[in-house]
């Protein structure tokens, strides 16, 4: 059994798993992405020694890149390409929760800045403005009205590069001070925190404060269904609790950063990502 | 001794003034010197578009 994991830089989450491994005693290799040549016709026969190849990339399209051309050349890798393709991107996330039926927050796409306003005001205000791709609760806009629509709108038309001109609309979801951040390996919900912060922005990259959900049998299933609705993994799934419609899932991370999850869910994390890595290789190997 | 804020490997700014990049021995991670007493470092700011999870 030989791994090998794609990094940008070793933060703290790789730093755990390669301390899992090393506790597992199972041989690995840490591929450094910007030491990538891939020659796409000639498969480097170095990939083949590879059981997996797990990717922590830190830069979303160099991983994604990463995953094809393994994945084309036949190497089992986590998460696949289809899986990132999709939760790297909100608008192919949001279809794909619509199209498995998983309760979202009403999303609009529009292109025309009058149009996108008039769906925003058909929504009423405030609503959320949001990248197509990005991650760590950046770009992100509430917006209260019409002036800072034109504005913000405005903005992304002028200094955005042609990403920022598909202008994803959310409804506001009157979420308590916090969303949930759930994690999924395979077909289990292993444990959830809920993110606190006085900002409306709840990432724990921009300061929420992590501390224990409880995996309630309706948050697992929700989770669940989720995670498969995007091709399934190891995935983190963002929830934010309406108070009417109840638990709505907001976003999926392919990528998921766990560092401030261990503590107060006292679940071993990496060591989940890895009992699943490692069972679906053998079951790959006894088919 | 600071502590680097990817990987919390501890760094020295001995030597270095404030506002100078360095290396995380460990990760090699982009540091940005904000302090000498206490030491006290972060991550240089060249955030690329496409990092995250």
């Amino acid at each position: 059994m030989r791994l090998a994991m794609i990094t940008s830089r070793i933060r703290v989450e790789e730093k755990l798993l390669i301390d899992a491994l090393r506790r597992r005693a199972i041989a690995f290799d840490i591929i450094d992405d910007e030491e990538l040549l891939l020659d796409l016709s000639r498969p480097d026969e170095r990939w083949c020694k590879y059981d997996a190849v797990l990717c922590r990339s830190l830069s979303q399209s160099r991983g994604l890149a990463a995953l094809r051309v393994l994945e084309h050349w036949g190497i089992r890798v986590y998460n696949s390409a289809a899986v990132a393709t999709t939760c790297n991107d909100k608008l192919l996330t949001t279809l794909s929760l619509v199209r498995s039926g998983i309760p979202t927050p009403r999303t609009l796409v529009a292109f025309d800045p009058q149009v996108t306003i008039r769906g925003i005001e058909m929504l009423g205000y405030p609503v959320i403005l949001k990248p197509i791709t990005g991650s760590w609760g950046r770009l992100l806009a509430r917006i209260n009205d019409h002036d800072a629509a034109e504005a913000v709108l405005e903005h992304k038309e002028t200094l955005g590069s042609y990403q920022h001109h598909i202008h994803y609309v959310q409804e506001h979801i009157a979420k308590p001070q916090r969303d949930i951040r759930a994690f999924v390996v395979g077909e289990r919900t292993i444990c959830a925190i809920y993110r606190t912060s006085a900002h409306w922005v709840t990432n724990t990259a921009r300061g929420a404060v992590a501390s224990n959900c409880p995996v309630t049998p309706e948050l697992d299933s929700l989770c669940v269904r989720a995670a498969q609705a995007v091709g399934g993994g190891i995935l983190a799934i963002d929830i934010l609790e309406d108070p009417e419609r109840g638990l709505l899932v907001n976003e999926i991370n392919a990528t998921m950063e766990f560092r401030n999850s261990i503590a107060p869910t006292g679940v071993d994390i990496p060591n989940a990502m890895l009992d699943y890595v490692l069972s679906s290789i053998q079951e790959a190997v006894v088919w | 001794m600071a502590h680097c804020s990817e990987c919390e490997a501890e760094i020295t700014v001995q030597g270095l003034m404030i506002g100078e990049i360095i290396y995380c021995p460990d990760c090699n991670a982009e540091l940005e010197v904000l302090g000498l007493e206490p030491p006290t470092v972060a991550l240089a700011p060249q955030l690329e578009e496409d990092w995250g999870e």
